[in-house]
């Protein structure tokens, strides 16, 4: 990363850990959803999943904002102008597009984690970071809510549906506490109340969370284990660098651009 | 710099102007009616205004700000005008004004439930929004309560598509947030 040389202290590293984790997830996801504009099954959902994506980055912006003005950087230049293997997005977003069920399975266990990681993050004691997580959450309950529509829709119309989406829920479901899992400064970033409540406890009420969904609809609850670090987000699979390729697209070919 | 512009604007000038300021999305909504603008100081030869986006992402945003600023500039020419975005409190779409409302109704637009105190977004896993969109929202057109929600989203992100069954018209509402 360039810009002007600020030499971190360990709090605003562990601090510009967890935004760009925060901005990364926001971001890829809502770079996936927006493969869906234009060709979801039906025209409903190609608005929904346009805004779900139009959501997600603008989150995102707002969090490169808050690690720009950390850093001394540029929200675009880090959003852009980094190699695939420099982001930080959790490993759950790294599958690839799939199909509808595969988009639904991830935003629905996207949407609760990152639902459970708002609350907590809501009384975190850097302000900037709460006041803007207060607002993030209240837009967060649409989404929430659409994809525990469609969640149920597919789980309950049975046939090929059905078989769909618990396809999609093996495929995606292990790799769901990567969302959760402590970053590297976690300890960092307890002490200093950043982070209000341990990730294992996050990962713990996401479980409660889900759990009566997923027996009332009997499928299969995505395993607890929590990965490293180094698994949850780094080591992006083939699929990311596709994805990586698309959104930096425009901006490699002309990075002075605006619009 | 302070006393290089001349008279010194009123506050209540800033605010009569803001009131003609148009929200580019819902141009019958001025940024007022909308309930974004959460502060204005004056001083000499400075104007500034706070304004509370409605959504994160909301691509008006910029448009939004440079409006305010080009008619603030007309106000005060030379003064010192800045509008800033701030997350300072979470814009609801409890601010949207009661004249708000009703230009929305005039438009044909349901206007959002009020969520009042318990709109915060409160206890883990209940959320108040989803119990605001369950109820029937009744139809700007004909007044029917016989509407159901087709999709929470719909041309811009403030706002969801219903439809009536009495007079089967689609209508829109501005999303309670």
């Amino acid at each position: 990363m360039t810009g002007p040389a600020v030499e971190p202290d360990a709090g605003s590293a562990a601090l510009a850990e967890l935004l760009l984790a925060l901005a990364d997830d926001d971001f890829v996801i809502g770079s996936g959803d927006s493969e869906w504009t234009g060709i979801a099954p039906i025209l409903e959902e190609d608005v929904a999943m346009s805004s779900l994506a139009q959501d997600e980055i603008g989150h995102a912006r707002a969090y490169y904002e808050l690690l720009a003005g950390l850093t001394g950087d540029d929200a675009d230049r880090i959003a852009f102008d980094r190699q695939p293997e420099a982001y930080r997005h959790a490993r759950l977003l790294d599958h690839g597009r799939g199909d509808w069920a595969t988009a639904i399975a991830r935003r629905y266990l996207y949407d609760t984690a990152d639902a459970v990681r708002l609350d907590a993050l809501a009384e975190s004691s850097h302000r900037p970071l709460a006041e803007l997580v207060a607002k993030i959450r209240r837009e967060e309950v649409y989404h929430v809510l659409h994809a525990q529509t469609w969640l149920e829709r597919l789980a309950t119309a049975g046939g090929e549906p059905r078989s769909r989406l618990l396809a999609a829920l093996a495929l995606l479901g292990p790799d769901a506490t990567s969302v959760l899992a402590p970053l590297d400064a976690e300890a960092a970033l307890r002490s200093s109340g950043v982070l209000p409540v341990p990730s294992v406890e996050l990962v713990a009420a996401w479980i409660v969370r889900i759990r009566p969904t997923f027996e009332r609809l009997d499928l299969p609850l995505p395993p607890a284990a929590i990965p490293s670090p180094a698994h949850a987000r780094r080591d992006h699979a083939e699929a990311f660098r596709w994805l990586w390729g698309e959104f930096t697209s425009v901006r490699r070919l002309d990075p002075a651009a605006t619009w | 710099m302070a006393s290089r512009v001349g008279p010194a604007v009123a506050e209540a000038e800033v605010r009569a102007v803001l009131a003609t300021v148009p929200d580019p999305e819902l141009p019958f909504l001025s940024v007022v009616d909308l309930g974004i603008v959460r502060g204005v100081a004056v001083s000499p030869g400075r104007i500034r205004v706070e304004i509370l986006p409605t959504f994160v992402g909301c691509p008006a945003l910029e448009m939004i700000r440079a409006s305010i600023a080009e008619r603030l500039v007309e106000l005060a020419p030379g003064a010192e005008v800045a509008v800033e975005a701030s997350f300072a409190e979470p814009w609801t779409s409890d601010r949207i004004s009661e004249a708000g409302r009703r230009l929305l109704g005039e438009h044909g637009f349901a206007p959002p439930e009020r969520l009042g105190s318990a709109g915060r977004p409160p206890a883990p896993g209940g959320v108040v929004a989803p119990i605001a969109l369950a109820a029937r929202v009744p139809c700007p057109h004909c007044g029917s309560r016989r509407t159901v929600l087709e999709n929470v989203f719909g041309p811009t992100l403030c706002r969801a598509i219903h439809h009536c069954s009495d007079c089967r018209q689609p209508f829109e509402r501005f999303k309670p947030v």
